[in-house]
């Protein structure tokens, strides 16, 4: 099933709505990099609140739909790992290494324009 | 061969996911808690997707057991492909793996009981693991 992605000012938000196979996710990660060049977007939110599970296959690629934005200027957060899922992922050895995360959108916005608001600074 | 034993081809990525599914369900069903349910359908999907990228396809089969007083659920990764030449190599954690972590099987390990794994180059390979329900209803 294809994922939703919805235009959220400068954002995207990537909003998963059922458990998603290998493919849906590898189709998620060409769908998000090449939406970032046509919306111009800063930021992109994945929320992955309705995963029951987030295995070895699934976390390398939100860890490679992460560093793919990044080298596109677009930064990623991740929203929504359900207690479990987080359990069985640290059980794993599993990390999103370098991915942003937040507890739910609310968060994941607050959190994205935290980051690019010091982005910009920095850059100044 | 038990009333609810399941048996699932395993061939593509959908199938991957519906026998995660099954099996938590089934773990559901045997009274293991959400942590030990998530853990089992991980497991699951590792050795499934081990399935799917090598073998191309095989069979996952579900039964509930018994130890004594213990319950719990046996899963059972069967395939007819290549084989595994060095399983002790391919049951590093971080080894190979052209798309995953290399955290696939030894991870499955990670998150079972008991993991048993048989591979003969040319014959197949059957991994059969076991988690037991901790706190019996």
């Amino acid at each position: 099933m294809r994922v939703p992605i919805l235009k959220q000012r400068d954002y995207l938000i990537a909003s998963i709505q059922s458990v998603l196979s290998d493919e849906d996710l590898v189709h998620l990660r060409d769908d998000l990099s090449e939406r970032v060049g046509q919306y111009r977007s800063r930021g992109v939110i994945i929320d992955v609140t309705v995963l029951d599970v987030i295995d070895s296959f699934a976390t390398r690629t939100l860890r490679t739909i992460a560093h793919m934005l990044k080298l596109r200027g677009a930064e990623t957060v991740i929203v929504g790992i359900q207690p479990d899922v987080a359990f069985t992922m640290v059980q794993l050895g599993l990390t999103l290494e370098g991915v942003g995360t937040a507890l739910d959108l609310e968060e994941g916005l607050a959190f994205l324009d935290q980051l690019i608001k010091k982005n910009f600074h920095d850059r100044k | 061969m038990t009333a609810n034993e399941v048996r699932m081809p395993i061939e593509s990525a959908a199938d991957i996911v519906t026998a995660r599914q099954k099996g938590r369900s089934l773990a559901l069903d045997l009274g293991f808690n959400g942590a030990e349910v998530t853990l089992i359908a991980a497991a699951i999907s590792e050795v499934s997707r081990n399935i799917v990228e090598y073998a191309k396809h095989g069979e996952i089969i579900l039964q509930p057991t018994n130890h004594g007083a213990k319950k719990g659920l046996c899963v059972v990764a069967e395939d007819n492909g290549p084989g595994i030449a060095d399983v002790a190599q391919a049951m590093q954690y971080g080894y190979s793996s052209r798309r995953g972590l290399g955290v696939g099987l030894p991870g499955a390990k990670l998150l079972m009981d008991e993991f048993e794994i048989v591979s003969r180059v040319g014959v197949g390979t059957t991994i059969t693991m076991k988690k037991w329900v901790q706190n019996a209803k």
